[in-house]
This record gives structure tokens, sequence and C-alpha cells, in this order.
């Protein structure tokens, strides 16, 4: 039996042990110390963190939106979520990767070296990727290139034969389509 | 403060220019605080030099900082009104840390004022500098680094909304010398705008509750289970839990944080549920069919094994906090809100809909309670020669419940013991550190009550190693007149972790003998306290009555059976039906399997 269950000392033996991925946009009162409570609830907790983005989005409302990306059971993922909305500093947590409307973007500067064919294909798979060259040496390209994180990690995947040398990824940002908004405390 | 001493005192102050310092003292005035606990230095001085002005605050002077901390939480808890604090930076700040997380595990709402090094001094490992919102961000509900003086008003006023509000907690104010020196506006608590908007749902959703109800009418097995929400939801959500018990004729159980919520005396009342509470709790618990949990969280010590936890049952829980709900045990029915405002909207929806309670179950049930409570789980066997530590606390309880009584207590064996044989009637008398389980808290949390109520018999029911933690506070009792009781049960051991060595590591004890222990009866008159000894079952009441009648503080060294175990006992590991009565105690060790062993 699975031991790791936070929040007790015991187990939920009969609980569905699934992990599933999450994506939250947290929106927050942009004040120092802000991300440190996020991050370190997700660490006291156990949580899992893929990835984490900040920024402040709106000066004059002083917030800012944190998206975090995160997996665990069913249980877990509502823990979270709650432990979240318990905050003071957090105005609103939608769930955006369960929300059909809502679409996933990254970017990723992905650095490659390479002479001959390895250089010519990089080039075209950057093409097929609409990835935009920002900075090239004779024996180097710097790709800029955005999408699904899925899209991203494909990309990666393919630079690699072809002499990746470095990858910067934003982590990932979330939005809901439309025309509503679909967070409070904007 | 009233409505209209309020609005005078904002008057008096709305266009008034003060220092950071003033601020903080008119601030703490204006929130209706008459005591505080603190201890000064360097980085709180000009605070304490406008506390010097201000006869309307009673500073206590603590002798360590978390003495300070547990004294604003047993003056919390015994009034329901916030508890505040007042230290330094750097190690004031550092002292306090075992408090906060202390009320943070308990929900006590608690302000804690601590000085900072000047703001252009903040990051260069200046003399008494340490990170102390980074140290308490993870072991408060909120906490503040004040950079400006005009933030100060706005910042206070909000720390005790947050603090008092929703689940209570504790809020650090962090603020910088230079802050407390500088000028600014005051404005009072009705005057300031919010940063926060922080507003938790207080109202149940009437769906729920009305599910909740139709459940509790169809009970043929019910039970509440109750806890520390219920103190803290005010005395009026124990006068309604006293009628909806009535109305439902379900017995009621409840943890170690909701003692006295109802009455000890209600035939009702099945006794405190858990790891040491009653058989009949807890094997009511693991059988019933409903299970209607009002301000507890489903904690481990409470629930015993999860995967065995009250099988049977549809659960209903009603809790202030959302992220309680489902955390630990999956329930049928949640309800977010305060514990009196849901019960007062189940008692209309109950007598709305003219339910009644299905007699003819309850009468079998009842039967079957019945039957666990003759197994008569507290049993002890007494004895001529030595003092049985259950013995001398229903002697403690015998001689004094007729007095204005307010208990505290260290943590361990004791405090068990306390738990099971001291009974409540009533709401906010039972002090203890349940979640953090702070050896060191009974002793300055009795200060903080009786500072709150300065006629009532205050006693610290205590280990001979846990009252070394905070024994210093001795003489902040003496210094205020304070006539708290500490009843010491001396049995020469750290009692619970030699029970744990003797059942659980082979009768290894490693490291639990107090020795080198202190006599505490000179200890006593050292500090200028009465000390009192009892070491023979026929000289205890005698003893007891001199400590109850003495006016002053008292250590009594009571001198208890050293070897005695807390039962009964649900083994680590081990379902709510399988606990271990005291006639069992030879088994304990060969039920608990391995990865029962790995558990706290």
């Amino acid at each position: 039996m699975p031991t790791d269950q936070p929040g007790s000392a015991y187990d939920l033996s009969h609980a569905d042990q699934t992990e599933h991925r999450a994506t939250y946009a947290v929106i927050v009162d942009n004040e120092p110390g802000v991300l440190h409570r996020v991050v370190g609830l997700f660490s006291a907790r156990g949580y899992n963190i893929e990835s984490l983005t900040v920024a402040e989005t709106d000066e004059r409302l002083h917030a800012s939106r944190i998206t975090v990306v995160t997996s665990g059971t069913t249980e877990i993922l509502a823990q979270i979520r709650a432990q979240l909305e318990k905050m003071v500093c957090v105005r609103d947590v939608h769930d955006v990767g369960r929300d059909p409307l809502g679409v996933e973007r990254e970017l990723a500067l992905v650095k490659v070296r390479g002479a001959g064919a390895d250089r010519v294909e990089a080039l075209r798979v950057a093409e097929i990727f609409r990835a935009k060259v920002i900075d090239t040496t004779l024996e180097s390209f710097i790709f800029e290139v955005s999408g699904a994180p899925s899209k991203i990690d494909k990309f990666v995947d393919l630079m690699e034969p072809l002499g990746l040398v470095e990858v910067a990824r934003t982590g990932v940002l979330s939005i809901g389509r439309g025309a509503e908004r679909h967070v409070k405390g904007l | 403060m009233t409505a209209h001493q309020t609005i005078q005192a904002d008057a008096a102050s709305k266009t008034r220019i003060m220092t950071g310092a003033e601020i903080v003292v008119q601030a703490l005035v204006d929130q209706g605080v008459d005591t505080l606990f603190g201890y000064p230095g360097g980085a709180v001085l000009p605070i304490y030099d406008a506390l010097f002005h201000q006869p309307k605050l009673n500073h206590v002077l603590v002798r360590h900082e978390q003495g300070a901390t547990h004294a604003a939480e047993g003056y919390a808890r015994s009034t329901g009104k916030p508890g505040v604090v007042l230290v330094t930076s750097g190690p004031g700040a550092t002292n306090a840390v075992t408090g906060i997380v202390d009320a943070l595990m308990d929900s006590i709402p608690m302000v804690v004022i601590t000085g900072q090094v000047p703001t252009h001094l903040i990051g260069s490992d200046a003399f008494q500098e340490a990170d102390t919102v980074g140290i308490t961000r993870p072991c408060t509900k909120h906490n503040y680094l004040v950079k400006r003086a005009e933030d100060l008003p706005r910042i206070i006023h909000e720390a005790f909304h947050i603090a008092t509000s929703g689940r209570p907690g504790p809020v650090v104010i962090d603020i910088p010398k230079d802050v407390q020196f500088a000028q600014a506006p005051y404005q009072g608590p009705d005057e300031v705008r919010h940063a926060h908007a922080y507003a938790p749902q207080t109202k149940g959703d009437p769906a729920r509750i009305a599910e909740a109800v139709e459940l509790i009418a169809r009970a043929k097995r019910p039970i509440f289970y109750t806890g520390g929400g219920i103190i803290n939801a005010g005395p009026r959500a124990s006068e309604l839990l006293r009628e909806f018990a009535a109305l439902t004729g379900a017995p009621v159980t409840s943890t170690l944080m909701g003692l006295g919520a109802f009455p000890a005396a209600d035939p009702a009342w099945l006794g405190m549920v858990g790891m040491h509470g009653t058989f009949e709790a807890n094997n009511a618990m693991h059988d019933c069919d409903v299970m209607v949990c009002l301000g507890a969280r489903f904690d481990d010590r409470v629930t015993g094994r999860l995967d065995a936890f009250s099988p049977g049952s549809k659960k209903i829980h009603v809790d202030i906090d959302p992220s309680s709900i489902n955390k630990n045990v999956r329930v049928e029915v949640g309800i977010i809100g305060d514990c009196a405002s849901v019960l007062e909207d189940m008692l209309a929806a109950w007598k709305g809909r003219g339910h009644q309670p299905n007699r003819a179950a309850l009468s079998v049930w009842w039967g079957q309670i019945d039957d666990w409570r003759a197994r008569q789980c507290l049993r002890y066997r007494a004895s001529d020669e030595v003092i049985k530590p259950q013995q001398a606390i229903e002697r403690l309880y015998a001689l004094s419940k007729d007095r204005d009584v307010y208990v505290t207590t260290e943590v361990g064996q004791h405090q068990m013991w306390a738990a099971q044989f001291f009974r409540f009637e009533e709401p906010n008398r039972w002090m203890t550190s349940g979640g953090l389980g702070t050896m060191g808290y009974g002793l300055p949390a009795a200060i903080g009550v009786q500072l709150a109520h300065p006629d009532a018999l205050v006693v610290d029911i205590a280990g001979e190693a846990s009252i070394q933690m905070c024994i210093q506070e001795l003489s902040t009792a003496v210094q205020y007149g304070l006539p708290v009781k500490i009843f010491i049960l001396n049995n020469e051991w750290m009692g619970m972790v030699r029970q744990w060595q003797q059942l659980l590591h082979g009768e290894r004890y490693s490291h639990s003998y107090s020795s080198s222990l202190p006599d505490f009866v000179k200890l006593a008159e050292a500090y200028g306290c009465k000390g009192l000894r009892a070491e023979r079952p026929e000289e205890l009441d005698a003893r007891i009555r001199e400590m109850l009648d003495y006016d002053g503080p008292v250590v009594f060294d009571c001198r208890v059976e050293k070897a005695e175990n807390c039962l009964p006992m649900i083994p680590s590991g081990k379902a709510h039906n399988e606990m271990i009565l005291a006639e069992e105690v030879e088994d304990i060790g060969s039920v608990i399997d391995e990865a029962g062993r790995k558990l706290v």
C-alpha cells in the first residue's frame, strides 16, 4: 500500500491512486513574498510542481497571475486547490487545464549546434514548427518556438540528434477562450 | 470596547499624525486589546516607549518569548478574544515560532508583533536580524513586513480581522525600527481599506444542510463527533449542540480540542474519541451509520487506521475551512460554514420539517453503547502504597469541580489522563496543545487564562518533564500575583515516550528517564511560590485542598506510580474497534504490525 498520502500519517488505500495532470491559474495579490507562499505550500505538503510561471498582470489592481502545472490523484488535486484558495493572498483559482475552453502555451529558446546536412535539417524542422531564428553563427542557431507544451517537447526531441545544446522554457501559460473573463479577482 | 467608544476613539484619532510605534499602540487599543504578552529588545524599544504612556494596555512581561505565545493562546482560548504578543527581532521572533505553530495547528486567534532591524539594514546580517516573515510564512495564517508607517493602521486592523475570522490563526506583523519612528496619519478600524478581500464563508449551503438533517433523521446509529471548531464558534455553538443532540437523541463524543463543548455530565456524553479516547466512543464511531462531524478535522489521532475508519457510515462534515473537508476522510455531505450558524440552520430545518428520531432504532443503539460502557475502559487498579496518576486527577477533579475552574496541560501521559478523568461541563475551560503537542504549553497558558479570569481557579496539569520546558514562567506568575496551580504528575519518566518504548521498542528505554530532577518544592520556594508534595495515597486529598485554598501560585509535586501506562489505547495502525484495554496491556506490542511501528 502506498504510504505517501499527504495530510495524514495513514494511507487512503480505498482511494483512486491514478495521477492526473492539472493546470491552475492562481490570481494573487501582487505583494512581496506571494510567490514564496504558493511555492512553499507545494513543498510543505509534498505536492508536485511541473512548471510555474508568474508575472504581474494588472498593475492597477495589484494582481499577479501564477500558472502552475501539477499532478496528483483526484483527492490530492482537490486538496491543492482548496489549500490555494484558503490563502489570504489568493483571489481566485481557475482550473484552466480541465476547462474545455482553455488554451495552454509555452515559449522555448532552443540552441542547436551543427554543420552540413544537420544544420540544414534543423532549419527545415524549425520551419515546420514555425520557429523563429533569433540568433545565428556559422555553426549554431537559437530558435524561438511557442505552442502547446507537447509541441515544444516534440521540437526538442527532433533537435536532439541534430546538435541540441541547450533549452530554456518559460513554463506553461494558460487562458480561457472566448470573450468572457474566466477568473475572478481581476 | 463598545461601538460608542470605538466611534469616540476614531473621532479623536482621525487626523492625528503619530509615530509608527504610537500607531501600533493606538490600533491595539482600538481593537479592544486589554492584555498583551511580551519581552522587550532593541528592535521594539520605540513600541515599548509608546506603551509606557498607554495605561489601557496591560503588558505582561514573560521570561521567554515562547511563554508569551502560549500565554496569549491561553488567554485567547479561554476568552474567545485574540491573544496579542509583542517581541523583538531575531531571537525574540524565533523563540516565538513554537507558539505560533501551536496556534496555527489548534486554530487559535493570535496577533504577534515582532520588531525588525531598520529597513536599510534588512538583508545585511545586522545584529539580531532574522528573516522573520520568511521563517513564519509557513507557520502563520498570514504575515506582513511593514515597509512604510502609512501602511501600519491598515495592516494592524487587517491582521486582527484575518486572525479572528474564518478558521482562526496566528498573524505576524514584522515592523522595522525606522518604521516605528516614522510619522504617519492614524486611521481607526472602520476607516482603513483592507488590501486583502478576505471574507470566508460562514453560512452553510441550505441544500446540503437539508440533506444532512434528512440523513440524521433517518439514522439508526447516529453519532456527533465534535471538535475545537465548536469552541471557536463561540458559546452559542455549544448551546445549539446540546439542543440538537437532545432533539436527535444521538450520543456525542469529542476530540481533545473540543472537550467542554458538550457537558460531561450529560448521559449522551461518551467521553473523548481517538487514540486514548474511551472504548464506547471509539466503538460507536466505528459502528455508527451516520457520523455528524462538527468542527473537527479527522486528525490521525482521532481516526486511527484510515481504511478501517467507520466503514459503514455516511459522514457529514461541517467545517469553516473548505480544505479540511475530504482531506483525510471522504464524506458524503460537506458543509462549509461556522458551526454556530450551521447548527442554527440544522435545528431550524429539523424543526421545520417536523423530524422525529427513530426511537426504536436509537434504543437498540443505546443498548449497544451501554454494553461498551460496561467494559469500564478507564478502570485502573488503585493502590494503598503509591498514588496512581489517574487517581490524582480524579481527586483533583472531585475537590475542585465546584469552583470556577480552568485547566491547562502540558503534553504527554498526564495530558491524556487529564482529558480522560477531568470532566468539563462548559466550553473554554480546557486549554491544551492538541495539534502540535507542545511540551511547555501548560504553565504559560495558565498564566494567560488567569490574567483573563483573575478570580478563577486555574490549574496546569503537568508532567515533571514537560513543566521544565517553560518553568521560568513561574517568575511571571509571581510578579503579577497570579495564583496558578501547577499540578505535576511526577513519575520521573517522559511517560508517553517510556510507554511507547515499552510497547513498541522492546523495553529499550533510550533517554526517557528524567534524571537529576530538581526538588520541585524547593524550586517553587526559590521562585517565591508555595511548594507542596504528596507521596502516599492517604495524604493526597489534604495536600490538594491545601493547594486549592492557598492564595498564590503553587507547585504541587505529586509523586505517582512510575510505570503506569495510559490506556485504553488504539495501537498505531489499528482501527477504532481494535482498542486495547488495560487488562489486555501485555498484548499491545504484539498487535502492532511493522507498518504501525513506523507511524507516529
